[in-house]
């Protein structure tokens, strides 16, 4: 299968170092205490933060800092084929993992002892990279939500196939089999907070690879921060000050 | 600017599913224009000066392409939609497409329609998916039209009258293939135009003249609904049809689904299946399976048995099997089941090489004339064509491609590609074998050349310094080869060692330190797969200073190599095995005879004769212990010409020579082959490139049996141990005996193959004519490419370098492997057809009497292999055409052919003297005859 035309074309028609388009929207939750909607192409995923709150299993509380929960779900209608989503399956359970412990690695937790924070992801439409579009929107909503951060975490994906590096792949080109690094960073802090992998890749091709999803991070942050400011600007606007 | 294809699609499960994929459509895809003053030209292929710019339609590409690979058509833009279209109705074309746009000197621009934010179209509603992807062309069209305004003419080209109709309305100029060919004045391309659909009634009409041909011949394939459901629920069975290289009447179709061979009859059974195609075959019914095989006998004597050399295994030699059952019925080989075809999934069509049959000149003369064109390769039908140069065709070796096959004729349809040359003619016969054998005899590209080391190459300093490299250049390396060799890819070297024991060195050329991994170098010899050797020419794998400077093992010289090295016991025992990367200078590069005479000539007592001498005797424990193993020793008739300087015609021919040196140098690199298959197989037990030579059934034994048992000669071919043992005994009175039944032995067998270690399990990857478990290629890289995977494999399992990523990739692997196995059998074939075709050109001039021996019996007549020229032909008792006649009789149990009233009778393995002559049945078509003196 060619996935990389000759013209230098994706099959969907960008080009090799190209990502999809962005689109993020805070508050689209109300009675969260922060939510965001986040877009890469047609991978669609809506997030809510609740928290920080009181522990609701007393036994999991921890003294010197927050509990972070996640829990990522995949709506039924959220792929083409209305296949039902049993709840709690190996995939969602390693996902919810993953974001988890990606957040959590920024959230300034120390300065919530005895507190948990609440992160919901679902997925609402799937085109391949759902995992990246969770972090971003995980990001947003729990900015939205005023929760303290060391940095943004951002979130891209990058492959590799027909010999070239490819930003951001979409499900036909997640599904060929070829190598997918999903990379999660802290782009200020330049610190890597989610390094995944599957199928094997040589170590002077998966440093390109990398690199490319480091630069997909970068653009992400630099979008996510437009949307942060704006927002800003809104409620600014809003108090009339 | 953002779009959103949506399609509906059924899964495989057999849901309807809708389907919804981004569609991204830009500002930054250009025309290729140089003139183009608003785009950027930079990646332009289009001429600067181009008057006229083609755009073809899909139907133009698919059904034209032969024309469009014509030079004359030039300043193409092909739009992406046409290529995908193309690429999902027929993938070569869509390859030869590709490759004429990838080509340099044509100008040839993939416009990327699909994704320009001006030629983007919509679906509309109630338009079907041609309809929108005519609608986009036409688009796409104007488009240039208007972009290119003034500095270029852009002209439609297309065969679908309502898409012409509609472009011109739209104010497309539009042209149709032919009218747009007749207005180039070229007239030889009109040859090349595939006749349209519409063209079908024409001949119908003309068939009418001749009321006897105008009749179904075929049944109606069926259409492909039927025939998944048919394989689904197992009435049908699908395969890759194969038909017998000698008897195109049969084929066969490997079929999974009943683990069995099917067996087809006869054209009307194979219903115009070409040999390649994957094809649904339905099984005849069980009574109907014998009484198929008595036509097929009668069908096999009207076709014409050529002189061939003898075939060198299985793969190479006549099916007989199924033909030979007529005597008996409780043969087992009956009960094989046959079919007939009924639908063909995926074609096989190519071009094809051959030429016209002979025929009375027509009326007319410069008009169109029909000619039936007689392929070279047996296996496919006559095709028949159109020209308007006939005179000039007949005498000519052509090429040619199908287009169709319809139900009422019995002969596909084609059109000529082009002319090689003269019938008969040296030159251009040896190309026809080349192109049959689908070698690659291009001159290296530049960026090939590009990746070699710059000319003069010498051994740097760095090499000598590399930690890696061991220096061995103080050691008494030499090689031993045929006479003129020039790509040494082996040298040996042999020490005493204080403690009675030899070091022994194989040095192989170290070609993987110039071919890189991933390098167009790289793929280039991957594709090509290995050298080819013709009788007065050679086709290299890898390029020409490569082969015979750089790599080759040349005496005196420094060279980089990859030894293995053991230490050996003199008793031939291998003590230890080292592998490393070197430097050697090699002191001699002898030639076989040189070698034997230095180890003959009692007299010389130099290092070098003392080196060789230990060795040989090394060599010949290893070998007496190899065939203690069971390795077989089989003979085959390899013919060496003497070849005129300047004429380059053969001057004399006879069988090869085998000496004990060049006995001493294989077994040498049997050896090494088998220790490094062993070491890469420890490192990489999934990804090792091994070689296997599967065991032969009986079956597949079953003519040698019948040979022996009908002259009393009682063989065990239980394992290759008691085959060889009973070979070994098979001694007659006179000294042929043997070697000739050696040779009959070695055709029985199949080739040996490549295979990646991954896709089989450890007991298949057997070597049974070498009776080794494990066997691989590493000793010459400079004209094998698997030698030089395996060179990769070994550097990486010593930890020198890293294995490339390929490696990784198991199906690229096998696949890697199959096109080895390919490249390698065709040639072989190239090298068997080039050596019958300079048999033909020496008996020119030289009818002779010889002596020869009988292999076959048949019921007209009986095949005789002449020992001194190493061929294999008919010999007719009665004349042919008048068979059955009731004057011989064939005795299938003792393998005899007797005349009825007992006066004459010829048994198998007789001595006869026979005349060899050339004859020319037909004007140009020069064939070797034999007859009885």
């Amino acid at each position: 299968m060619e996935y990389v035309s000759p013209e230098g074309l994706r099959l969907d028609g960008r080009r090799p170092m190209e990502m999809r388009q962005i689109r993020g929207e805070i508050g689209v939750v109300d009675k969260a205490d922060g939510s965001a909607v986040f877009e890469m192409g047609n991978t669609k995923v809506i997030a809510a933060v609740y928290g920080p709150r009181e522990v609701q299993n007393r036994s999991q509380q921890m003294n010197d800092r927050a509990l972070v929960r996640c829990e990522y779900t995949m709506a039924n209608f959220s792929t083409g084929d209305r296949m039902r989503k049993p709840k709690g399956d190996r995939r969602s359970t390693e996902i919810s993992l993953v974001i988890r412990q990606t957040m959590e690695a920024c959230i300034m937790t120390h300065l919530m002892p005895r507190t948990q924070i609440d992160i919901f992801v679902q997925v609402l439409q799937a085109d391949g990279g759902t995992r990246s579009a969770c972090i971003n929107a995980a990001t947003l909503a729990l900015s939205d939500a005023g929760i303290p951060m060391r940095d943004l975490v951002t979130s891209c994906s990058a492959g590799y196939l027909n010999s070239t590096p490819l930003l951001d792949l979409n499900y036909v080109e997640d599904s060929a089999g070829g190598a997918d690094v999903t990379l999660g960073i802290m782009p200020k802090l330049d610190k890597v907070t989610l390094l995944q992998m599957d199928a094997k890749l040589p170590l002077d091709i998966f440093e390109n690879v990398m690199q490319l999803a480091i630069e997909g991070c970068k653009a992400v942050a630099t979008y996510i921060r437009e949307v942060l400011l704006e927002n800003t600007k809104q409620l600014e606007y809003r108090r009339g000050t | 600017m953002l779009q959103n294809k949506s399609f509906v699609k059924r899964t495989r499960g057999g849901k309807i599913t809708k389907v919804v994929r981004e569609h991204y459509l830009r500002h930054d895809i250009y025309c290729g224009a140089p003139v183009c003053k608003v785009c950027d030209t930079s990646g332009a292929r289009l001429s600067p000066t181009a008057s006229t710019i083609l755009i073809f339609d899909t139907n133009v590409v698919l059904h034209q392409i032969d024309l469009i690979e014509n030079p004359a058509i030039e300043d193409v833009v092909v739009l992406s939609i046409v290529l995908e279209e193309v690429k999902n109705r027929n993938l070569s074309v869509y390859n030869r497409v590709r490759a004429l746009c990838s080509n340099s000197l044509r100008k040839f621009f993939v416009f990327s329609n699909e994704h320009h934010k001006d030629t983007y179209v919509t679906d509309m509603s109630g338009e079907s998916k041609n309809d929108r992807n005519d609608r986009a062309i036409r688009v796409a069209a104007q488009w240039y039209q208007t972009h290119l305004a003034g500095s270029a003419k852009v002209l439609l080209i297309t065969n679908d009258k309502e898409n012409k109709r509609k472009a011109i309305e739209e104010g497309i100029s539009a042209e149709t293939v032919e009218s747009y060919v007749r207005s180039l004045s070229k007239p030889e391309l009109l040859d090349l135009l595939v006749q349209p659909a519409s063209e079908d009634v024409k001949m119908e009409d003309a068939e009418d003249l001749r009321p006897s041909k105008r009749k179904v011949i075929y049944s109606e394939h069926k259409p492909m609904s039927e025939i998944t459901s048919g394989l689904h629920r197992g009435i049908y069975h699908q395969g890759k049809l194969r038909v017998n290289r000698y008897n195109p009447f049969e084929a066969y179709v490997g079929s999974e689904s009943i683990g069995d061979e099917i067996i087809i009859y006869g054209r009307t059974n194979m219903n115009r299946a070409f040999d390649g195609d994957i094809v649904a075959v339905e099984l005849l019914p069980q009574d109907q399976w014998h009484e198929e095989k008595s036509l097929a006998l009668a069908d096999e004597e009207d076709e014409e048995e050529d002189v061939h050399l003898v075939p060198g295994s299985a793969d190479d030699a006549p099916r007989t099997i199924a033909a030979q059952g007529s005597a008996g019925i409780t043969e087992p080989v009956q009960n094989r089941p046959s079919g007939r075809v009924v639908g063909i999934i995926k074609r096989n069509w190519h071009s094809y090489c051959g030429s016209l049959e002979p025929m009375a000149k027509p009326a007319g003369g410069g008009g169109i004339a029909h000619a039936l064109f007689v392929s070279k390769d047996r296996r496919i039908p006559k095709i028949r064509i159109q020209t308007r140069q006939l005179e000039n065709l007949m005498d000519k070796r052509i090429i040619v491609a199908v287009d169709s096959w319809d139900r009422l004729s019995r002969y596909p349809s084609g059109h000529y590609v082009r002319t090689i040359g003269v019938i008969g003619d040296k030159d251009t016969e040896t190309e026809v074998v080349l192109i049959e054998n689908d070698i690659n005899t291009r001159p290296f590209s530049s960026q090939v050349l590009a990746c070699l080391p710059p000319l003069p190459w010498f051994v740097s300093s760095e090499d000598l310094a590399n930690p890696i490299r061991q220096d061995l250049r103080q050691l008494r390396v030499f090689s031993v080869d045929p006479p003129g060799c020039k790509d040494i890819d082996d040298a040996l070297h042999c020490t005493a060692l204080p403690n009675g024991n030899y070091e022994v060195g194989v040095h192989i050329a170290d070609v993987t330190n110039f071919v890189h991994s991933g390098t167009p170098l790289d793929d280039e010899a991957s594709q090509r797969g290995t050298s080819v050797y013709l009788v007065e020419r050679r086709i290299d794998m890898l390029p020409k200073p490569l082969t015979e400077d750089i790599c080759s093992l040349r005496a005196d010289v420094e060279r980089l190599a990859f030894s293995v090295i053991w230490e050996m016991t003199a008793e031939a025992e291998i003590i230890s095995a080292r592998y490393t990367k070197s430097v050697i200078k090699s002191c001699a590069a002898l030639s076989y005879i040189e070698a034997q005479a230095r180890m003959d000539d009692s007299r010389l007592m130099d290092p070098l004769t003392t080196d060789l001498r230990n060795m040989n005797s090394l060599a010949k424990i290893m070998r007496a212990r190899r065939i203690e193993r069971g390795a077989l020793t089989l003979a085959s008739a390899e013919v060496k010409f003497e070849i005129d300087t300047e004429t380059h015609d053969p001057l004399d021919m006879g069988m090869y020579q085998i000496r004990e040196a060049n006995q001493m140098v294989e077994e040498f690199m049997l050896a090494a082959n088998v220790s490094v298959a062993e070491k890469i197989l420890k490192h990489f037990p999934l990804c090792s490139l091994l070689r296997r030579h599967p065991s032969p059934t009986r079956e597949m034994l079953e003519p040698l049996l019948r040979t022996a048992a009908a002259i009393g000669l009682n063989l065990d071919v239980s394992s290759s141990k008691a085959l060889a043992d009973s070979l070994d005994s098979a001694v007659g009175d006179d000294p042929y005996f043997n070697k000739l039944i050696r040779i009959l032995a070695t055709r029985c067998m199949t080739q040996a193959v490549y295979f990646c270690s991954g896709d089989l399990s450890p007991p298949e990857y057997l070597h049974y004519g070498l009776a080794a478990s494990l066997y691989t290629h590493f000793t010459s890289p400079i004209r094998r490419y698997a030698d030089v995977i395996t060179h990769r494999l070994l550097a990486a399992s010593l930890g020198i370098y890293k294995l490339p990523t390929i490696f990784q990739d198991g199906p690229r692997l096998t696949s890697i492997a199959d096109n080895l196995n390919y490249r390698h059998r065709n040639a072989q074939m190239a090298s068997r057809a080039s050596v019958e075709l300079h048999t033909v050109i020496f008996f020119k001039k030289r009818p002779t009497d010889t002596e020869a021996r009988i292999v076959r019996i048949r019921s007209n007549g009986f095949f005789v292999f002449v020992p001194k020229y190493g061929i294999e032909g008919p010999v007719y008792l009665t004349p042919r055409g008048e068979k059955g006649s009731g004057e011989w009789y064939v005795d299938e149990q003792q393998q005899k052919i007797r005349k009825m009233d007992g006066s004459i009778s010829y048994s198998v393995l007789q001595t006869v003297f026979i005349h060899m002559e050339i004859v020319e049945p037909q004007p140009n078509r020069p064939k070797l005859q034999l007859s009885l003196v």
